[in-house]
């Protein structure tokens, strides 16, 4: 059984999991702990298996061995709808029916707070219109998706998964194809979301974002869990040039006060 | 989903459409009925001559033509959406060539009758889906495996059901390819009923998952995790599609480009994204029921409607390729 250095209360753990597509095993025996209300942050190499810890904790792939616990319950025994009121995932790929208007597809976020009977209502309307807002996406709502730039597109995916309202969310790679300032602002708006409760659990490729977004932050190598921590406890010049391979300096950000990754390079 | 207005219009136009080529098809014919007196017979009153050649034989084989078209514009919409391609439907990947094939085998090997025959189409299409559905399974199936997959099925079931056809002696090789004409001649309410009975059957159902369906359209992480079962949808909705397309198959032959066209046409005109399910479904029928009227008037000879939308569906099918190779 690995250790997991949780203080305090953590709705999310996933336990003793082994994580596989087909054959091949990816995660064995892995075990991590998503502490309520925290902004955690998933580092790694390419390949580490981050998008597949995501995955499994959004029940979109089904550990072969140990599970995925929700409240002390396996993810597997959850309702679908019931899940998705709880969990929200940004997948790292998704796909844009052919022509689907911005409004039309966050819409798409309210699904597991509807059914048959009750379909459309004034809190959908609220909560789609809320997550344009917060993206900065409203200005586009008539748009076509597909005539949209990458970053628009990006932030509009995040605004689905904000109008599904969960009070925990799971991102992969949001900032991909964002500019430096959209990125900053999509961090900031995470940390708006986490301060207002939500717990918050990202994928995230820049290590200094990382450091001064995080409150938590897991560092994963070949599928294992190879720390994890408050950054500052975390995040050391040993621990990259381990994970990462990059040798490097780390010095206080003169902003925030975290760790600062400055590459050695060959400089 | 919000209500769509534009699709609503659409749909009350089709609708509106569709009388139109009813009344239409019904007062014409060897004996031509101007439509005051088709209105007539409908309500069960004018003359009795008339009355007849309106409900026995010129309804059933339009409510046949509609219920069938909608049939296969749902089934084509299903796969559509399914396969995420508008290549996606059921006669291109092979379900239909099985369901000729079921066919062949009851018409040659047992001489069946309409209901054996039918039986033997509703059986090759589902163990056809079934095999194509197996062997494009890797973690679940993806839209373009499957359609790879199916074509080539229907290539090789294509040649069985010719060789099959070239095997048989010649008057029962002529009524195996009338069958596969696809034609809805000298049916009657006899057939009417059967099918109108799994339309009410299967359609409440369809209509239950036509949102589950939309999340699907998502791809399968941002369904799954929207609350759908994403495995188990595509199985339920793939046996539906077949049984739809089954059900027209066994009806009346194989009819192609209806299911590949109806969801597209019905897309574009609604300017939805995604499918469109009641618009397929009123677009497919409009589209058989002109079809059928005009294999029957238009060219002085009587047509089976299978050769009418294969040939439109010819030229259908290359405007298409040539659109998706140009993306
Ligand atoms: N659908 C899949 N099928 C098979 N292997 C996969 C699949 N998705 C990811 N992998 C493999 O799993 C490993 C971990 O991938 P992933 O979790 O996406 O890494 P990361 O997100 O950290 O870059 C990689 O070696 C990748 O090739
Ligand atoms: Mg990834």
């Amino acid at each position: 059984m690995t250790e997991c250095k949780v203080n305090g209360p953590a709705r999310l753990r996933v336990e003793n999991a082994t994580l596989r597509y087909d054959e091949r095993i990816i995660s064995q025996d892995l075990s991590v702990a998503i502490p309520d209300g925290s902004f955690t942050v998933i580092v790694g190499p390419n390949a580490s298996g981050k998008s597949t810890l995501l995955r499994a904790m959004a029940r979109v792939l089904a550990p072969s061995a140990g599970a995925v616990v929700l409240d002390g319950k396996a993810l597997a025994q959850y309702q679908g709808k019931q899940l998705a009121r709880t969990l929200g995932l940004l997948p790292q790929a998704s796909i844009a029916p052919d022509g689907i208007t911005v409004a039309d597809l966050v819409a798409r976020g309210r699904y597991p707070h509807q059914s048959l009977f009750r379909q459309w209502s004034c809190a959908d309307e609220e909560a789609v219109e809320a997550a344009l807002a917060t993206t900065g996406t409203a200005g586009l709502s008539g748009r076509p998706v597909d005539e949209l730039s990458g970053g628009q597109r990006q932030r509009v995916w995040v605004a689905m998964v904000l109008a599904q309202q969960t009070p925990i969310l799971l991102l992969d790679e949001p900032t991909t194809f964002l500019d430096i300032a959209h990125q900053i602002e999509l961090l900031d708006l995470c940390q708006d979301l986490n301060a207002k409760g939500r717990t918050v659990v990202a994928v995230l490729h820049d290590l200094n974002h990382a450091c001064r977004y995080a409150t938590h932050i897991i560092a994963m190598k070949d599928g294992t869990v190879v720390a994890e921590g408050a950054p500052k406890d975390v995040v050391t010049e040993k621990m990259v040039e381990n994970v990462f391979g990059l040798p490097c300096l780390i010095i206080p950000d003169p902003v925030s006060d975290t760790p600062l990754i400055v590459p050695r390079g060959r400089g | 989903m919000r209500l769509d207005l534009r699709s609503f219009a659409v749909s009350a136009i089709l609708l509106l459409l569709i009388a139109v080529v009813g009344a239409v098809s019904l007062s014409s014919g060897k004996f031509s009925i101007p439509p005051a007196d088709v209105l007539r017979a409908l309500l069960g009153g004018g003359d009795e001559n008339i009355r007849m050649v309106v409900t026995e034989w010129r309804l059933p084989r339009l409510l046949l033509a509609c219920l069938l078209g909608s049939a296969l514009g749902l089934s084509g919409a299903i796969f559509q959406s399914l396969t995420r391609n508008p290549l996606g439907s059921p006669d291109i990947i092979g379900f239909s060539a099985g369901s000729y094939t079921g066919a062949l085998m009851v018409i040659l090997l047992f001489s069946g009758g309409y209901y054996q025959t039918a039986g033997g189409a509703l059986a090759g299409g589902i163990v056809t889906a079934t095999c194509v559905y197996l062997l494009a399974y890797r973690r679940g199936v993806q839209g373009f495996r499957l359609i790879v997959i199916g074509i080539g099925m229907s290539a090789m079931l294509g040649a069985f059901n010719a060789w099959m056809i070239r095997q048989a002696d010649l008057p029962i090789a002529m009524s195996a390819a009338i069958w596969g004409g696809g034609s809805l001649n000298g049916l009657s309410f006899e057939q009417v009923l059967p099918v109108l009975a799994m339309l009410v059957f299967i359609t409440p159902i369809l209509a239950a998952l036509s949102r589950p369906l939309r999340q699907l359209e998502l791809g399968d992480d941002a369904a799954t995790t929207s609350g759908v079962n994403a495995t188990r949808l595509r199985l339920l909705l793939m046996i539906l599609g077949v049984a739809l397309t089954a059900l027209a198959t066994a009806a009346a032959g194989p009819i192609s480009f209806i299911s590949l066209a109806a969801p597209q046409i019905a897309r574009r005109i609604t300017r939805t994204a995604g499918v469109a399910l009641i618009p397929s479904a009123l677009m497919g029928a409009l589209l058989l029921a002109v079809a059928d009227w005009v294999a029957q008037h238009a060219f002085g000879v009587q047509l089976p409607v299978g050769v009418m939308t294969v040939s439109i569906g010819g030229f259908y099918f290359l405007w298409l390729l040539i659109r998706e190779a140009r993306r």
